[in-house]
């Protein structure tokens, strides 16, 4: 199971989640040398908040703001569960 | 109160994380034109998660396009986007059922969410049949203004649009008429062509000279000369508060009647003055020590 959601545009980041059997998450960003940890921060947290368990969540970043991280993260979800 | 609309498109970050900059009294954030169907998840998902960071940060109205009543995106739209965050919801294809179905939805809503404030309704006027039941239209509960949409509108009735807009006259009046008499707020169609400055501006000083009292534009670069055309003028201003001065001695001397600058003064125009007053305020025109 597979979501995937957002675009390459500036400001802008793909994320895709993949169910697996343990949590993982792959960022390449173009702002990484400077915020790497703040993003895997808050993708941890969003998905703590969304009580979302054992996914592979990979950013693609493109200098996208924390809510439009947050979004795209949670609409891939919402794509994943809904396949 | 509010002069300029900015629609920015529901689902790219870069055009909604620079909403606003431009000085737009109101943002549309679009989910339903300028937002292909298969993303329409993803613009909701993000406009709520910009709103929730960013909506109390500049004392912007922010409103949400939604689709259509009925439609197949209607009540994820309302469901996933109505919040204390925002101000109103502008309602595409709007006639007296659709915006009395929204409405009650609104109502459900405000209440199942524990808003703290009421959502409420701005109803696009783009189809013939909404121009027939305008009236009532500007008469329902929770409506504070109605957008005339000039293209599907002239589509309907079968017409070309034309930069000089003689087709969109007898509709630009029945809004401006329906929203004076409810005291609600009159909102021009935007200009669609981006780059044709002297055309976007005849297009906006005639809809302000007709006495619309607001206009959406589709770019940032329009909305410097919106506010400037729907805002009283420096002279307006200064005449305006003469008329309040002089309103104030002929009382302290008993007279019923007086003149500024040889003209004689009666209510309406007092009633005019202080209207412009309350704009000049609203919008930042007056200083301090000029009030």
């Amino acid at each position: 199971m597979k979501g995937t959601a957002g675009s390459k545009e500036s400001s802008d980041c793909i994320i895709t989640v993949t169910k697996q059997d343990h949590q993982e998450i792959l960022i390449d960003s173009v702002v990484g040398a400077f915020f790497h940890d703040q993003i895997k921060l808050l993708i941890i947290n969003t998905l703590k908040e969304l009580k979302v368990e054992n996914v592979k969540v990979e950013v693609i970043d493109r200098g996208a703001l924390d809510s439009t991280i947050k979004a795209r993260l949670i609409t891939a979800i919402e794509r994943m569960n809904a396949l | 109160m509010m002069r300029s609309l900015l629609f920015i498109p529901g689902n790219l970050p870069n055009m909604i994380q620079n909403a606003y900059l431009f000085d737009a009294d109101a943002i549309i954030f679009d989910l339903e034109d300028a937002v292909l169907p298969s993303e329409k998840d993803n613009a909701r998902n993000l406009i709520r998660e910009f709103l929730s960071k960013n909506s109390n940060k500049k004392n912007t109205l922010n409103f949400i396009r939604i689709n259509e009543v009925g439609g197949e995106f209607y009540k994820d739209d309302l469901e996933l986007i109505v919040s204390d965050n925002i101000d109103a919801i502008v309602l595409p294809k709007a006639n007296v059922s659709s915006v009395q179905t929204l409405e009650r939805a609104l109502s459900n809503i405000e209440k199942s969410k524990e808003l703290q404030k009421m959502i409420h309704i701005i109803p696009i006027i783009e189809q013939a049949t909404s121009i027939l039941q305008v009236d009532q239209i500007a008469s329902l509960p929770r409506v504070i203004g109605l957008i005339l949409g000039g293209e599907d509108l002239t589509k309907d009735v079968e017409v070309k649009r034309t930069s000089e807009g003689n087709e969109l006259l007898y509709s630009r009046s029945r809004i401006i008429m329906a929203c004076a008499a409810y005291k609600i707020t009159s909102i021009d169609t935007p200009y669609t062509d981006v780059y044709d400055d002297s055309g976007f501006e005849k297009d906006t000083l005639n809809a302000a000279a007709l006495g619309m009292k607001a206009k959406c534009a589709i770019h940032p670069r329009h909305i410097e000369f919106i506010n400037q055309a729907f805002s009283p003028t420096k002279e307006e201003i200064e005449h305006a508060y003469k008329v309040v001065e002089a309103k104030k001695n002929a009382e302290l001397e008993g007279k019923g009647s007086f003149t500024v600058d040889g003209k004689m003064v009666d209510k309406p125009v007092v009633e005019r003055a202080i209207n412009v007053i309350e704009k000049a305020k609203k919008f930042n025109l007056v200083k301090d020590d000029e009030e």
